[in-house]
């Protein structure tokens, strides 16, 4: 299910007194890698669990679009929105915890996602999952290990080829490489560039860091607690930042470069 | 007043144990039960004179269904003689003074723990399994409302997961006992602790079973020609268990399910009617020889390790 366009209007949320995000809007073409920036705290988890439907909104609309065909995120609920999770919106976690069962093997939790989209044929599933495994480079004589017995890459490893396992028109990466030690980080980086290019899949990447946006995605916009302050291309916001907090970020990226 | 004269005054008792109010919540709930195949269905569990976890659901079940024409029979493992099943069926007995049977045949009403008697039962009888788990899904959730979410939405693709990782570190199913079932296509279900040989019996039965577990307070149903599957993948059929060349040194049975006897180094009957029967000259119970009937008196204490 790939070509799929993405609009989002209007996103708001608030937690109680806490401002989540507000008046949140963007657009991602089909296939395209758009990327959502700023510190921690200004709302940019809030808008990918909200598209990821971990949260429920307050307001907006979230539509996906394929040719003439279009429908909103946010107006699905209960077991649509779970099957909707399954074959269409997949999210990787920061956390790999909140992704992954870790009792489980491995290869157990790529499963998951098969079976949840139906397979029935042990045969099958172990041939798909070794080679959605093959593909983000996890030994397969790991693949029935438990899970837990992973470092923090491999999991980031797994949790994607969970995430792509039944081809998904929109893939939600939330924080992927944060937490992961530089090395490590480039690797997991270059996989999601090499998977966004070969599978066309429409992509919302979340990072504080300029250097994982910049490497990720065409175009991003920065938020700023709860609100955009600034949408454009990376490498126009890389290299000519408009607003004051903008430049303070990729200052914050030059000095780490 | 004294006890004595109270007592008298209260009547005789009620008809099996449990008063009107009780029987007719039970069957309140077995009727609902009966409606939504395989369906869990909450109940009041009543405090019974037997411990919970020693077949209270089951016996619960067994007082809010039975009446006086019925003939009672009760089973632990397969055995009429282990002491749990002999303790029941005393009480069922004691407080409904309908009379109780060993043979599987005569009996309208069959309470039992870990099996489904060999003879196949019928459209007149009713199953009544005491149930020690009543969740399929609580080996992959533990929280109550997300279990009760997984049921409503036929969400079960993380026991097929517990499935998966069993056949991947084992290479077979391993699971024994109260193997998951789809029950009418939608719910599935714990077959209690019933082995794996006995399952395949539930699917589109003739008789109706009656499932209750009274420490969790649940009862649920498979109605008579029902569909019951086990969860199997396509590819990996499921298999009831098997020793190959083993059979009842006592009367000879290979297709039947079978428990070791360490000490005689072999393997009987868990089903004790039904081996006896197939000795005894002149009855119909099975088809295979009698081959091993004089060795009849050895063994019938063998019993696989008792659960719980």
């Amino acid at each position: 299910m790939a070509d799929c366009a993405l609009q989002v209007t209007g996103l708001s949320k608030r937690f109680g007194r806490v401002l989540g995000c507000a008046d949140v809007g963007f657009e991602a073409a089909a296939g395209e890698a758009l990327g959502i920036i700023g510190e921690s705290g200004s709302g940019k988890t809030t808008v990918l669990r909200c598209l990821a439907g971990d949260v429920a909104p307050d307001a907006g609309r979230a539509l996906l679009r394929r040719g003439t065909e279009a429908f909103d995120l946010f107006t699905v609920d209960g077991p649509e929105r779970r099957a909707l999770r399954v074959a269409t919106v997949s999210i990787v976690y920061q956390n790999p915890a909140d992704g992954l069962n870790l009792r489980i093997s491995a290869g157990g939790n790529v499963a998951e996602r098969l079976i949840a989209a139906g397979w029935r044929n042990f045969g099958k599933i172990r041939a798909r999952v070794s080679e959605l495994l093959a593909r983000v480079d996890v030994p397969l004589d790991r693949m029935d290990d438990p899970a837990g017995a992973f470092s923090g890459g491999m999991l980031q490893r797994v949790q994607l080829a969970k995430a792509v396992a039944n081809n998904p028109a929109l893939l939600l990466l939330d924080e992927p490489t944060t937490g992961l030690d530089a090395a490590i980080a480039a690797g997991v980086l270059d996989l999601i560039r090499d998977l966004l290019e070969e599978s066309g899949i429409t992509a919302l990447v979340v990072s504080h860091d300029m250097t994982v946006i910049s490497m990720l995605t065409s175009r991003a916009v920065v938020l700023r607690a709860g609100r955009m302050v600034e949408a454009g291309l990376t490498d126009q916001l890389m290299e000519d930042p408009q607003d004051a907090y903008s430049q303070q970020l990729v200052a914050a990226a030059r000095g780490a470069l | 007043m004294t006890v004595a004269a109270l007592a008298a005054s209260a009547g005789a008792g009620e008809f099996g144990h449990l008063d009107e109010q009780s029987k007719r919540e039970i069957r309140c709930a077995l009727l609902t039960a009966v409606a939504v195949p395989g369906y869990q269905v909450p109940f009041a569990s009543r405090e019974m004179p037997v411990a919970r976890g020693w077949g209270s659901g089951g016996l619960q079940v067994t007082l809010a269904v039975i009446g006086p024409q019925d003939t009672v029979k009760v089973i632990d493992q397969g055995d009429d003689a282990g002491v749990n099943a002999a303790n029941l069926r005393r009480l069922i007995v004691g407080c409904t003074n309908v009379p109780d049977t060993t043979d599987a045949r005569e009996a309208s009403i069959i309470q039992t723990r870990h099996r489904i008697p060999e003879e196949p039962l019928r459209a007149d009888q009713t199953l009544v399994l005491q149930v020690p788990v009543p969740e399929p899904l609580r080996g992959v959730e533990r929280d109550m409302r997300e279990l009760r979410r997984m049921h409503a939405e036929s969400d079960y693709s993380r026991i097929w997961v517990s499935l998966y990782e069993d056949l991947v570190r084992n290479g077979v199913i391993t699971q024994s006992t109260g193997y998951p079932v789809l029950v009418g296509g939608r719910y599935v279900m714990a077959t209690s602790p019933i082995p794996r040989w006995d399952v395949p019996k539930l699917h589109q039965a003739p008789f109706l079973s009656l499932f209750g577990a009274g420490r969790e307070k649940r009862v649920y149903a498979v109605p008579p020609h029902t569909s019951v599957e086990p969860l199997a993948f396509e590819d990996v059929a499921f298999q009831v268990e098997r020793t190959e060349g083993a059979s009842c040194l006592l009367c000879g049975a290979a297709e039947a399910y079978l428990v070791e006897v360490p000490d005689r180094k072999g393997w009987i009957c868990s089903d004790t009617d039904w081996c006896e029967r197939r000795r005894t000259p002149g009855d119909d119970a099975g088809e295979t020889g009698r081959a091993g009937a004089e060795l009849a008196g050895a063994g019938g204490s063998a019993r696989d390790a008792a659960d719980g």
